[in-house]
Formats: C-alpha cells, sequence, structure tokens
C-alpha cells in the first residue's frame, strides 16, 4: 500500500508536519547566513529581540501581521474553492484605490469611526473587482486562474500607477501619492491594547484594522466550516464531480469564491494606507500578497494556523528589518529567502517528509 | 531500423508464446489475481474473459509490464523472462493495445507510430523508413490508415487501428488488446475482427481481454475464464459453449435472495421517452431509450458495463445533458433540471462511483451525510449550517444503517467500502424520495452489507416508491428486480419478467437474443 | 530627428528589449511543452543575471559569467523537478517559491559579499559582451533606408542577440525534428503514451527542466552582462512573467514565440519613446498603457477571443501511473 493513502493524526498532519517543514526552511536560512560569515543563532537572537524584545518592536510586528492575515485569508479561501489565487497582490493595490476614495470623500466631515465600515467596504469591493475578471474568465472561459490572476498584478500596478501619477496626485507635488487623510480618514492606533499588557506602542502604526482582521479570521472561519456556501466551496475544491453530483453550480461558486478571496485582498490596504501612511502610494503593497500564499500555506488554510503563520512572518519582517541594522551584512531580504524556503517546503515539497512521518508513525503505533 | 526486432527462431520453437506461472498480486487489501496459471499458444487468438474486476486488466498490466507480480514466472517462447517496464514487454515482442488510448490527440499517425521507436536522434532519419514499414504492415493486415492525419481528427475505430500499427511497427509477435471493442460501433468491431483474424494467420498471436460472450464465440480460438482474482478455466472455444462460459464466469454464487412480496404496482413516476445521449467525445451512448417506472416496483436495468447504463443513469440524475428525448418524473419535464432541482422533486440518486460523485472522501461522515442535500432548511435555515442538527441526523442514520465505527467525526476515507456505500445510500433513502435511482449499490461491498442494502430497496419499493437499479451483477438484478430492461450498445434490447433464467438474460447482455 | 531615425531607433531597443524575453520564453517553452508548468521563470533568469555579474566580476571573463548563470539557473531548474516531478508536488507552488528565494538571495549575497546594497561592482570590459560591429556596417551607414537598419538594428548588437535569434530555428528544430523534441511535446500531452512506449516520463522531464534552465542562464547573463555592466537588485522586473504571456501570446510555438517577444520587446521601447511625449489631438499617452499591454493582450487571448490558446494538455499535472 502506497503511503499516500495512510492516515497520520491531525496533529501530525496540522501541527508536526508544518513545524518540521518550517525547521528545514529555518535550518537552509541558516545556512546562508553562516555562508555569508555571520552566526546563525546571533542573528537569530536578534532577530526575536528585534521583533518582540520592546513595546514598538511588538508594534511593529503586529502591524505586519495584520497585513499577512488579511491576504494569507484570502489565498486560503481560494484554495478552499480548488483555486489558486496568486493574484491577491494586485487585488490589495487596488483594493487600496477603495479604501482612499473613501477616506479622501468623508475624512472632512466624519468622525473615523463613520469612516471605517464604509472604507472596509470600498476596499473589499475593489478587491473583488480586481479579482472578479479573472474568476469570471475561469468559471466561463477556462482561463487559467494563475496566469490571469499573474496578469491582473501587473495590470492592477500599471493603472495603480497611473492614477497616483496623473489623477490622485497633489497638484504642485513631486510625489505619486494622494493628499494626507485627515483623521476622519484614519485608523487609529491600539496603544489602550498595548497599554493593558504594559508596553507602549511608540511610533509602531499599530491600528485598529488588526482588529478588523481578527474578526475576518472569525468571518472566514464561520464561511468555510458553518455555512452553506463554505460547504460547498470546499465540496468544489476537494471533489469537483461529486460537486457536480450534488447539484453544486461551478461557476457560481468560483466566482463568489474569487470574489471573497479579492474582497479580502482588498481590506489589507485599511491597515497600511489609513493605519499607517494616511495616504494612498505607490507600491503600498509590498509583497504582502505573495507572502500570504505563504501565509495560507504555513497556516494550512485555517484562521487560526494563518494567525500564527501571520504573526510568524511578521516577526519575521520586523526583526528582519531590526537584524539588517545590527547585522549590515544582512539585508532585509534574508526574510524573502526564509519566505520562499517556506513556501518550497510547506508547499511544494509538503509530501517529501510524509512516507518518513508514515513510516515512524507506524512503527512508533506498534511499539 | 532500431524500431523493427526480428524474432530468431520463431517458426521453430514449439513453445507456447506466453506461459504465466503462478502469477499472484496485491493492492493493498484487494487480491487482484491469486496464482494464477496461463499457457497462450503460438498463432491463436486467446481469450479472457470474465467480470468486471476479475482480474484481467491486472494480469495483462504484469505481462506488459506497467505493474510486477508480487510472485510467479513469465515465460515468452519458453524462455524465463523479467519484464520490468513496458520497454522490456516491447523488447520481448509484446505489445498492448489499451482500453483508453494511448495516443498524442494533436500528433499525426506516424508520429504516434515512431514514438520510442524512432530509429536514431533525429526524426528524418526514421520517417522515411516508418512511412514505409508502416505500407508494408498496413497491406499486410488491411490496416489502412493516413499516416499524416492528424489522431484527434480521426473516429475511435481508427485510431485504435493506429493502436495496433504501433503494436506491430514495434515487432509485437503478441498484441494484447485490452476489451478493444467497448468504444467501438458494431462495424467497427467487425473490422476489428476481421484485422485480428488475419493478424493470427500471419502467424501472431493475439490475446483478447473482454467480457462479451458474443466476441469469444466468433473470434478465439482459446478460452480462459477469470473469476474473482481466480483463473477457472480454459477450454477450447470449439468445445464450449454461451452457457458454459457464462456459468463459469458468475460460477455457483450463493444467490442473495431478498425476501419480497408481490409488488403493489401504481402509477406512472419516472418516464423516459426516446432519450439519447452522447459522451463527450460526442459518441452516442445512448441510443433512443423509452422506458417507465412506476410506483412501489424496481425495474432493473441489465447490462455488460459500458453499454450506456452509466450515462443513463447521468443523464436521468441531472448530471449529464441528453442529446434528445424526454424525461419526467411525477408528470413534470426534468431533461432540464439540475441535480439540485432534482432532488427538490424528489429523485434520489445512489451513484455508481461514490468515491468520485457519491462522496468526499477527505469530508467527515456527517458533512457526507448532507451531501446534495446541505441547502435544505432542516440543516440550517439561513445560509450556516446547523452542524448540530447534521451531526444528529448523521447519528440517527448511522444507528439506523449500522454503520461502523459509530463516528459520524471520523474521514469519510477511513471507512470500509460497505460502510462508505451505507453513508450513501441511508443519505438517499432517508429523505423519502418519490422515485430513486441507483448504480451499481453493491460495488465493493461486503456481503452483509450487500444483504443490508438490498432490505433498504425492497422496503423503498413497498412504501411505494419508484425504483430504477443499475447493476452489472446479474444476481443482484435478479433477486431485486420487479422487472428486467436488458440494454445492449445503448438500447434496451428486450424486457424480462423478475423469473428470467440468467442464461436467457446473459444472451440478451452478450446482444445474441432479444 | 526625423520620422525615419525614430523608427530606426525604436527598433534597435526593441531588438535589446526582447532578447531576454526571447530566451526566457523559449525556456517556458520547453518546460510547459513537456508538462511542467514553470512560474519561475522570473526567478531563474534573476538568479542567472546574479550568478552571471559574479562571476564575470571575479573572472573577469564574460563567457565563464556566462557559464556561472547557466550553472545556477540549471540548479534553480532541478530543485524545481525535484519538487514537481520526483515529489509531485504543485508546480506553481514550486515556481512561486523559486522566485522569491531568487529574489531574496540575489541580495543578500550580493551585499554580504559586495556591499553595495545589493549590486554587484561595475564589470571590467572584459566580463562584458561588448558590441559586435558586423562587417560592412559603417561602410553601410549611408546607403539610404537599408544602411541604417543593417547598421544600427541589424549590426551592433553584442553576441547573446545574435544567439538568442538563433534559439529560436533551433528550439524548432529541437522540437519538431529530433526524437528528443518529438518525446517532449508527446509527455506534455500524453505522458500515458510515452510510459507505454517503454520511455521514462520523469527523465524525460527533467531533461525538459534542464533545457529551461539552460536557456534561463542566457537571459540573465544577457540582462547583467550584456545589456548593463553589474547586476543591479531585481533587475529582472518582471521580465519572466512576460515572457511567459509571450509564450502563451504565440500558443506555446517557437516561431510564434519570437513574435510575441518582438511585440512586447517593441511595447516596451515604444513607451520608453512615448514618455513625455504627446500625441498630437490626445496629449500625452500614459506609459502604463503600454506597460500594461502585454498583459491585457495574453489575458484577452486566454478568455478565448482572439483564437483559443490551447495549453499542453498534461501541464500542471504530476505524473502518477493509474491504478
Amino acid at each position: 500500500m502506497s503511503t499516500a493513502s495512510v492516515p497520520l493524526p491531525n496533529w501530525i498532519t496540522y501541527g508536526l508536519m508544518p513545524l518540521l517543514n518550517l525547521i528545514v526552511a529555518f535550518l537552509i536560512s541558516g545556512l546562508v547566513v553562516w555562508w555569508i560569515g555571520e552566526n546563525p543563532i546571533e542573528a537569530l537572537k536578534l532577530l526575536i529581540e528585534g521583533s518582540l524584545g520592546r513595546g514598538d518592536a511588538i508594534g511593529f510586528t503586529l502591524f505586519y501581521t495584520t497585513s499577512f492575515i488579511f491576504t494569507g485569508l484570502s489565498v486560503a479561501v481560494a484554495f478552499h474553492a480548488g483555486l489558486f489565487n496568486i493574484g491577491s497582490e494586485g487585488q490589495a493595490y487596488v483594493g487600496g484605490l477603495g479604501a482612499a476614495l473613501v477616506a479622501l470623500s468623508l475624512d472632512q466631515y466624519v468622525p473615523w469611526y463613520v469612516t471605517m465600515p464604509f472604507a472596509v467596504i470600498g476596499a473589499a469591493v475593489f478587491g473583488a473587482a480586481w479579482a472578479f475578471i479573472p474568476a469570471w474568465l475561469q468559471a466561463k472561459r477556462g482561463s487559467h486562474i494563475v496566469i490571469t490572476t499573474i496578469m491582473f498584478n501587473f495590470i492592477g500596478a500599471a493603472l495603480m500607477v497611473y492614477l497616483l501619477v496623473h489623477v490622485l496626485i497633489v497638484p504642485g507635488k513631486m510625489a505619486p501619492e494622494t493628499r494626507t487623510f485627515l483623521p476622519g480618514g484614519q485608523l487609529p492606533k491600539l496603544d489602550w491594547l498595548m497599554a493593558l499588557f504594559g508596553l507602549k506602542l511608540g511610533p509602531a502604526p499599530f491600528n485598529v484594522s488588526f482588529l478588523i482582521a481578527l474578526v475576518m479570521c472569525f468571518l472566514v472561519w464561520v464561511l468555510i466550516w458553518r455555512s452553506k456556501l463554505g460547504y460547498e466551496m470546499r465540496t468544489l475544491g476537494i471533489s469537483p464531480s461529486a460537486a457536480v453530483y450534488a447539484g453544486i453550480p461551478y461557476a457560481r461558486t468560483v466566482i463568489i469564491a474569487m470574489l471573497i478571496s479579492g474582497g479580502l485582498a482588498g481590506m489589507m490596504a485599511l491597515n497600511p494606507v489609513m493605519g499607517s501612511s494616511a495616504r494612498l502610494q505607490v507600491e503600498f503593497v509590498g509583497g504582502a500578497g505573495f507572502v500570504g500564499i505563504a501565509v495560507s500555506l504555513m497556516g494550512r488554510s485555517h484562521p487560526l494556523g494563518i494567525i500564527f503563520a501571520a504573526l510568524l512572518f511578521g516577526i519575521l519582517y520586523q526583526g528582519g528589518a531590526d537584524l539588517s541594522f545590527e547585522m549590515p551584512n544582512i539585508t532585509r531580504e534574508m526574510i524573502v529567502v526564509i519566505q520562499g524556503l517556506v513556501i518550497l517546503f510547506a508547499g511544494a515539497l509538503e509530501y517529501m517528509f510524509r512516507p518518513t512521518m508514515v513510516h515512524i508513525y507506524q512503527r512508533f503505533k506498534r511499539a | 531500423m532500431s524500431g523493427l526486432r526480428i524474432r530468431k527462431g520463431k517458426a521453430l520453437s514449439q513453445h507456447p508464446a506466453i506461459e504465466l506461472i503462478g502469477i499472484d498480486k496485491s493492492f493493498g487489501a484487494v487480491h487482484a489475481n491469486k496464482n494464477i496459471n496461463l499457457s497462450v499458444a503460438k498463432g491463436t487468438i486467446h481469450g479472457i474473459i470474465g467480470e468486471n474486476g476479475a482480474g484481467k486488466s491486472t494480469l495483462m498490466s504484469i505481462l506488459y509490464g506497467f505493474y510486477q507480480a508480487d510472485r510467479g514466472e513469465i515465460r515468452v517462447d519458453g524462455q524465463s523472462v523479467a519484464i520490468k517496464d513496458s520497454q522490456a514487454a516491447i523488447g520481448h515482442g509484446i505489445g498492448m493495445v489499451h482500453q483508453h488510448f494511448m495516443l498524442v490527440e494533436n500528433f499525426s499517425v506516424l508520429e504516434n507510430i515512431m514514438l520510442g521507436a524512432e530509429g536514431g536522434q533525429l526524426l528524418a532519419k526514421g520517417r522515411s523508413g516508418a512511412r514505409a514499414e508502416l505500407k508494408r504492415l498496413e497491406d499486410e493486415y488491411g490496416l489502412e490508415v493516413d499516416p499524416d492525419a492528424i489522431i484527434e481528427d480521426l473516429p475511435v475505430g481508427t485510431q485504435q487501428r493506429v493502436e495496433i500499427l504501433k503494436a506491430l511497427y514495434r515487432g509485437a509477435d503478441i498484441l494484447i488488446l485490452d476489451e478493444p471493442t467497448g468504444v467501438l460501433t458494431p462495424a467497427e468491431a467487425d473490422h476489428l475482427f476481421k484485422v485480428l483474424k488475419v493478424l493470427r494467420d500471419q502467424g501472431k498471436t493475439v490475446i483478447l481481454i473482454t467480457h462479451k460472450l458474443r466476441e469469444i464465440m466468433a473470434i478465439t480460438d482459446d478460452v480462459s475464464v477469470m473469476r474473482r482474482g481466480e483463473m477457472v478455466a480454459t477450454r477450447k472455444t470449439a468445445e464450449t459453449t454461451v452457457e458454459e462460459l457464462a456459468e463459469l464466469m458468475v460460477g455457483r454464487r450463493v444467490l442473495l435472495r431478498v425476501e419480497k412480496g408481490e409488488p403493489k404496482v401504481g402509477k406512472v413516476l419516472l418516464s423516459v421517452r426516446n432519450l439519447t445521449v452522447k459522451d463527450s467525445r460526442g459518441v452516442v451512448m445512448v441510443d433512443d431509450v423509452s422506458f417507465d417506472v412506476r410506483e412501489g416496483e424496481i425495474v432493473g436495468i441489465a447490462g455488460v458495463a459500458g453499454n450506456g447504463q452509466s450515462e443513463l443513469l447521468e443523464a436521468i440524475a441531472g448530471i449529464r445533458k441528453p442529446a434528445s428525448g424526454e424525461i419526467q418524473l411525477d408528470g413534470k419535464p426534468i431533461a432540464d433540471a439540475d441535480p439540485a432541482r432534482l432532488r427538490e422533486l424528489g429523485l434520489a440518486h445512489i451513484p455508481e462511483d461514490r468515491h468520485h460523485m457519491g462522496l468526499v472522501l477527505k469530508f467527515e461522515e456527517y458533512e457526507n451525510a448532507v451531501l446534495g442535500y446541505h441547502r435544505d432548511k432542516r440543516y440550517g435555515s439561513g445560509a450556516l449550517l446547523d452542524l448540530n442538527a447534521i451531526r444528529a441526523d448523521a447519528a440517527e442514520k448511522i444507528e439506523k444503517y449500522d454503520i461502523r465505527p459509530p463516528n459520524p467525526r471520523l474521514k469519510t476515507a477511513n471507512f470500509s467500502g460497505g460502510n462508505q456505500q451505507k453513508i450513501v445510500v441511508a443519505r438517499e433513502i432517508e429523505r423519502d424520495p418519490k422515485a430513486l435511482i441507483i448504480g451499481q449499490p453493491t460495488r465493493g461491498v461486503d456481503i452483509g452489507a450487500i444483504e443490508f442494502i438490498h432490505r433498504r430497496i425492497v422496503e423503498m419499493r413497498d412504501a411505494g416508491k419508484a425504483i430504477l437499479l443499475v447493476s452489472v451483477e446479474l444476481d443482484e438484478i435478479r433477486s431485486l428486480s420487479d422487472r428486467i430492461l436488458v440494454m445492449f450498445a445503448g438500447k434496451v434490447v428486450g424486457e424480462k419478467g423478475a423469473d428470467a433464467s440468467e442464461q436467457t438474460l446473459g444472451l440478451m447482455m452478450a446482444g445474441i437474443a432479444a | 530627428m526625423d520620422l525615419f531615425d525614430i523608427i530606426v531607433s525604436i527598433l534597435g531597443s526593441t531588438i535589446r528589449l526582447s532578447i531576454p524575453l526571447l530566451f526566457t520564453a523559449l525556456a517556458g517553452l520547453f518546460t510547459e511543452r513537456a508538462g511542467v508548468f514553470d512560474i519561475g521563470l522570473e526567478g531563474k533568469m534573476l538568479a542567472a543575471a546574479f550568478a552571471s555579474a559574479c562571476v564575470a566580476y571575479v573572472t573577469g571573463n564574460a563567457w565563464l559569467g556566462l557559464l556561472g548563470g547557466i550553472g545556477v539557473s540549471i540548479l534553480f531548474s532541478l530543485i524545481h523537478g525535484f519538487a514537481s516531478i520526483t515529489n509531485r508536488g504543485n508546480q506553481i507552488v514550486s515556481g512561486v517559491a523559486l522566485n522569491f528565494i531568487a529574489a531574496g538571495l540575489t541580495i543578500v549575497l550580493g551585499q554580504a559579499w559586495f556591499g553595495q546594497g545589493g549590486r554587484t561592482p561595475q564589470l571590467p570590459a572584459s566580463g562584458r559582451f561588448s558590441p559586435i560591429i558586423l562587417p560592412g556596417a559603417d561602410a553601410m551607414r549611408d546607403v539610404p533606408v537599408i544602411g541604417p537598419i543593417y547598421a544600427n538594428v541589424i549590426s551592433g548588437n553584442n553576441i547573446l542577440t545574435y544567439l538568442a535569434f538563433l534559439a529560436v530555428p533551433l528550439s524548432w528544430w529541437v522540437l519538431y525534428r529530433t526524437r528528443f523534441g518529438l518525446r517532449l511535446r508527446a509527455v506534455g500531452e500524453n505522458p500515458g503514451a510515452v510510459d507505454t512506449a517503454g520511455i521514462s516520463v520523469t527523465w524525460l522531464r527533467y531533461r525538459a527542466v534542464i533545457v529551461a534552465g539552460f536557456l534561463c542562464g542566457f537571459s540573465g547573463a544577457y540582462l547583467s552582462i550584456a545589456q548593463s555592466a553589474a547586476f543591479i537588485k531585481d533587475m529582472s522586473a518582471g521580465k519572466g512573467y512576460i515572457a511567459l504571456a509571450a509564450l502563451i501570446f504565440a500558443k506555446w510555438k517557437p516561431v510564434p514565440v519570437m513574435f510575441a517577444c518582438l511585440l512586447f520587446g517593441f511595447l516596451d521601447a515604444f513607451a520608453n519613446f512615448m514618455q513625455g511625449k504627446a500625441v498630437p489631438g490626445i496629449g500625452e499617452v500614459p506609459v502604463q498603457i503600454f506597460q500594461a499591454l502585454p498583459y491585457i493582450l495574453t489575458c484577452v487571448l486566454l478568455a478565448g477571443f482572439i483564437g483559443i490558446a490551447h495549453p499542453p494538455k498534461a501541464g500542471g499535472v504530476p505524473y502518477t501511473k493509474e491504478r
């Protein structure tokens, strides 16, 4: 009997295996660090200190975490329906336009808590709209969604640059960005939350969108495991033929799943655009959409797993930034390497350790 | 020409072309081949017949190097050989025509023929030789085909001819054909038989795997019968009869008789009129079929697999759109309805293939217990699922249908075949539908579960439901049905009562009698 | 500048901008025709550009630089093969992973080794492929029409440019005229046919990804040691994806691949030319339109509005023998 069909307990599949993949990714990263002449243990220490050592460090870590939760959820929702959405990056980018438009039109008139729900909707609608065309092409014309979402990342980037350079730019200014939002268009920082733990946030842009992200985690969990739509998405994702048998409409389910996925990606924009820089800037997404792929794979597409994985990548991003100050030899891009290794081991090579695992598990069980 | 291997001494040797000695093969728990012995004489057409799942294809795949036997010996021309892959089989002069053609559809005939036997690094070198050789083979065996035609433009029968040519081009002396007529029209099948006879007369050895008795009687010299992984008999075709072979194929099984009274038949619930269904390639699979199923009766459709029963079921279930014709459920036309709508209208469907259709194996048991009915109010009034209701419902069915282990949170893949099937049966029956269509209700199911499922089906009938039953198990059809329709080549070729003998039905299924 | 000079100048830069696309798209052609999706073209190109620049800098030899680029690119291919052929992993995920690893590693190593923020030091002339003046180019310069085209478009390119255009008929020849090509095309359509013909699907697909690595080595070297004189971080800048788009746009055929790459290169060149220039009656046309056009065209094609692009049938699906 092939090892692929041997069942493993959940704690191995969802706990030990991702951990093992992560460890291997880190070991290889450690080798890279060692190769360029630095001490990996020292680097790890600096990384942890830089991301969790002080109040503001934690604030930055959680700020990144927030973005990654959104994009991780985005990738995960599409994944459950059997779709690989590589377009979260572009959807988040265009989602920023929705958030910014809401902020720009409301910030002079209302306080932030009135703006916020509209901004959430604006970001989600714009993100979803950017996912709609690839979704429609997949559902109705059979165009491969991986390719179309990649293409839409670039089209979205071109569109946003055009809008920022030609339309949204403040007349007379050089920088391609919108005007700064008034407080009515900004999401407040979560100083009080940090204070509860006796920490000072300092300049870190940890803001209310973190709470929105947590709410979205809950809603995605409800969607996937508690709703009829989620049930249909999962059926389609696991067994398209069973979905046909059960009368689950393919095109509708694909499109809705992608709209939700795009909407979640779009909401990511709230965090940097309204929670941090208070304006829409070029390339504000900064690869968070792609990190979402790693986060979703690591977190096994479960909101709880995604929170942990997003936190991990938040630590890497913040700690990595700090590390590059302390050890100039190690640039921030070390995180990108680790991210790539995590995707490689947790995603593409997820079955590599499985046969060994099954072997050990069976021996262990017999003994 | 490196593509051709001239086998020396073939005229002199008196050894059988192929000898299989003690071949044994298991896939996990499935014992597909049990200690098989077989001897195929040179220059003969040797039929291997058996029901689905008897182990014929596995045996031939071992001979062709696709699988390795766990035990046993293969002798080609008297020499013991190890066939570790297809390359080795080809080297020993064995060629195979697969049930699903192994052709590259956007390649030309010539390219397909040359693939793997190109005659050098450059195609140009081998091409003219291949063309000439192809011409020779065409002339010698009457296998005309345009070498420059693209495969996907060719009819199925011609594609098969390419497969045969491929094997011959590689110098095959022994040709294995796996269910070759399954995809052919009767005229194409007749042509194939002519070709096979020519091949034999030219000294080739042909092994024909089939479950169609008519074919065995029509063209084989010898026939071996397989049943449940065992080789049960070998006969000279001239010295045996259809009746004997049919009996050997099915064996003298303990007939699982189900106690049932006379049917109390009511009005027509399911009505099919002039239904024609095509498969994805456009081949007519169900050909102008009409019948009715009334309240309180089980109508069985007997037939050898691949004669249109699957497509008929799928068309009624709303999974496959019919090309023409009408289907009515309780007077309402349903030919255009999708599966979700059909369930609402009261049509339940136990599909032929529980692994790909009836169940999502990665789901927990309770999730599968509502597959297709998940939109129902009782499982949640709004957009959300009421998991408590679903799990309670699942637990109830587990209890009632004695599904083991009784754990609705267990992953479905971890249940045995019989228990998986009970999950499907419970789901479809407990909805109290008006009509029930059932495909292969007990395929891969243990005896205990078979009896249980059969009893449930009869209870449904006694409760006044209209039941359409498709099975390739003739026993099952005979013991459950009140009326039996026999399908052959997409048509209903006749109707018999429940008392029809196995032989009568067998002959009808083989397309011999009506 | 009169119109003719403008055209010559745009054509010249079209050629220069098309070359990395061409090598990369041909690389994708080999893997995808063999049934292995390759999103990782971008990463291979970037890694090769970095490796080429490093080796060329250290040795001062452009050819050794090219060799270094090819070696690293093939290494990336082999990882992709190990994940997606041997371990039957998701080919898309593997490609995405390799792109990240390349994007990160080139900068990390570049900074660690050279300390110039991810750049490699400026290459000496011997470490670069410099323009080749074809015989008679100067003499021809004054001949009307043909002269400037010959001198400025056809002549004056580096050796890799000529190799790229040579690679097109060569790829065509390999795919359609050799045994390897026949088998490679077959394995992308129906690996079962290849397997039953007694040919190893695994080895065949490995060879295909190795060829892709080889070609990506050229495109990377072109970027860093022919077009520029150093590696600059992220210098592939999405060209791998444009090449992928060109491959799809060309419906996975070698000669159309060349035209698609020239078209996309032209759009790029034209966008550069149009930057800051006003079109009479319309005003300034935003360059972003030209930047987005390759992707838009590809999506329109994928949607089946201009002919149908049939990807290789077995693409993206790991091969397992059926039970």
